[in-house]
């Protein structure tokens, strides 16, 4: 496999509704800023593209891809869909570095959207419960956010984690979004105020749930040559990664946990592993991931990390998978400060914050998650992290990472079906 | 019903009514003996025939060694294993809320199983409840025919040690 490179990035303003652009419009305004970005770079460069989005039900409208390859003027190249849940995004972002790490291709064109707004909240509900077992999981009441609600009692129960911790991941995503014009729920929040929002599944309220958005993003991915060609700074990625689980969450195995490099099985003794607490793969994403890239501790050897927070119990429990904590300390972790971003004022007191901020662009909570754009959503502000042009590109530098080297995106599909991991480098 | 002719919903940008839908002729396939089982109370799991894996929700051949599995009887008491009350949920199930859903772990199987838990006192929810089988009885053939509720009608205070 040879060194891949992402040049280029660009995203809409995620939004409730963008009722006056179709998808392939969207793509087209976040796939036109892309190439503005490097002028030197033309379309005649591009090899072939990936596109992703989620669902057929929400876009109403089969081979969708195909319509946006066309629009962007890229037929005949090659082309495909992908299509993952929820890691939907990430799983295009790896299709894409696979086509150039292969030698398939030069450079490829990762672009995904959602158009999420064409049908009420509740259909929209019901059309991502669609994605667990219809014979035996959807009819007992399909609903995502009682999954997950189900998974963080269990969690609460294991190891303590209390309710106040997760309101506290929502207090930051919340806060850090409002220096990100991009977001499309920024606000200054309190722990009261998350916990007295109106109540989703127990004990999940609406503050600690992202929203459904129409949305698109686009990243241009290529070899060494073609970087070292258009692009002045270039960002490497270092290491891929994925793993998945059973669809069903009653059907998860109690086994072994999944140790990283700087864990011991002693750790984990009496843990019943992943049980509906953990994302067993998560960690496995991670653990490849890591062993691509060469980290062996990622709580110091990372300067950020942008990982798929549907909900603020899915955050915490990411914490543990992605191995910034042991299993069970996620709620600590959050509480210790070291997710935040250093030097924002988030009305709470932090020990340790901005060691190793988490979602400094407000993640899924706050961006919103237009599925298909999400995890290439992530992968456009790890480039900017990473190039340190956060501040050209958000109109602000508040969130840029000081002396960023190294970040990690995570995308997350399902109750932890399909997740990614993908590690992302200065050069 | 759907109106005759078309709903503009707005002008600009043009927006309209669309209406969808479609029957399926769903097969249970494998699965048919559990939802039939449910029409005579019954709960069926799967063993596997190798490996003696037994999982609470069904499944044909073996997720750990890939042996067939063969049907095997739950016991219709079990513990909730995890919970929540859902105060919304998908369109199909809007008007049921707030529900109550639960995972069941069961004595002598390996996996859970995902029901409904009715009949429960506010604030007596809690995981280890020990919860019983109940069925439909007029069948619908879903796996709704089955839900639970609490074991003991009158649960004590305080879980048991």
């Amino acid at each position: 496999m040879r060194p891949v490179y992402m040049i280029s990035g660009g995203i809409t303003k995620f939004a409730k509704a963008h009722p006056d652009k179709d998808f392939r419009v969207m793509v087209k305004d976040a796939y036109d800023y892309t190439l503005r970005d490097v002028p030197r770079f033309s379309k005649s460069m591009i090899d072939g593209a990936v596109g992703s989005y989620f669902s057929d039900h929400f876009t109403r409208q089969l081979k969708a891809a195909s319509m946006v390859q066309d629009y962007l003027g890229l037929c005949p190249k090659p082309s495909k869909r992908i299509e993952g849940g929820g890691a939907t995004g990430g799983l295009c972002f790896q299709s894409a570095w696979e086509a150039v790490a292969s030698g398939r291709m030069n450079c490829c064109v990762a672009f995904g959207f959602e158009t999420m707004s064409r049908v009420n909240t509740w259909k929209g509900n019901e059309f991502i419960a669609l994605a667990s077992d219809t014979n035996f999981d959807f009819p007992v009441g399909g609903f995502y956010s009682g999954y997950y609600a189900m998974m963080v009692q269990r969690h609460m129960h294991e190891f303590g984690t209390t309710v106040e911790q997760m309101a506290m991941v929502s207090v930051k995503n919340h806060a850090n979004a409002l220096y990100n014009p991009y977001a499309q729920k920024a606000k200054r929040l309190t722990i009261k105020q998350v916990r007295e929002s109106p109540m989703v599944a127990t004990p999940l309220t609406m503050e600690d749930i992202c929203t459904m958005s129409d949305g698109a993003a686009v990243c241009v991915l290529a070899s060494e040559e073609v970087a070292g060609k258009v692009c002045d700074r270039p960002v490497k990625i270092t290491g891929v990664g994925s793993g998945s689980d059973a669809m069903r969450m009653a059907d998860r195995p109690h086994g072994r946990v999944i140790l990283l490099p700087h864990e011991q099985e002693r750790d984990y003794a009496h843990l019943k592993y992943p049980g509906v607490h953990s994302f067993r793969g998560g960690r496995m994403a991670a653990k490849l991931a890591y062993q691509m890239a060469g980290i062996r501790k990622p709580g110091e050897e990372l300067s950020f990390v942008e990982l798929h927070d549907a909900y603020t119990s899915s955050e915490i429990q990411t914490y543990e998978d992605l191995g910034f904590c042991r299993y069970g300390e996620g709620g600590r972790f959050v509480e210790s400060g070291i997710p935040f971003m250093p030097g924002l004022d988030y009305g709470l007191e932090l020990p340790k914050q901005g060691r190793l901020p988490v979602n400094p662009s407000g993640g899924l909570l706050a961006c919103g998650h237009p599925v298909g754009a999400t995890g290439l959503m992530q992968a456009v502000f790890a480039f900017w992290q990473l190039q340190g042009t956060i501040g050209k590109h958000l109109g602000n530098d508040t969130l840029q990472v000081k002396h960023a080297k190294r970040g990690l995106i995570h995308s997350h599909a399902g109750t932890g079906t399909y997740i990614t991991v993908s590690i992302l480098e200065a050069v | 019903m759907e109106p005759k002719g078309t709903v503009v919903l707005g002008v600009d940008p043009l927006i309209i009514h669309d209406h969808y839908e479609i029957d399926y002729r769903h097969s249970y396939a494998e699965d048919s003996p559990f939802f039939i089982g449910l029409s005579k109370g019954k709960l069926l799991g799967s063993r596997c025939t190798a490996c003696r894996y037994t999982f609470a929700t069904p499944r044909s051949h073996c997720m750990e060694c890939g042996a067939p599995t063969a049907w095997h009887e739950l016991p219709l008491t079990g513990r909730v294993h995890t919970f929540t009350t859902c105060h919304y949920g998908g369109e199909a199930f809007l008007k049921e809320t707030p529900f109550t859903l639960i995972l069941v772990e069961f004595d002598g199987a390996d996996t859970l199983f995902l029901s409904r838990l009715k009949g429960v006192e506010p604030g007596g929810l809690r995981i280890g409840l020990p919860v019983a089988a109940r069925f439909a009885k007029t069948p619908s053939f879903k796996v709704t025919d089955v839900w639970f509720e609490p074991a003991d009608p009158h649960p004590p205070l305080h879980p048991r040690p």
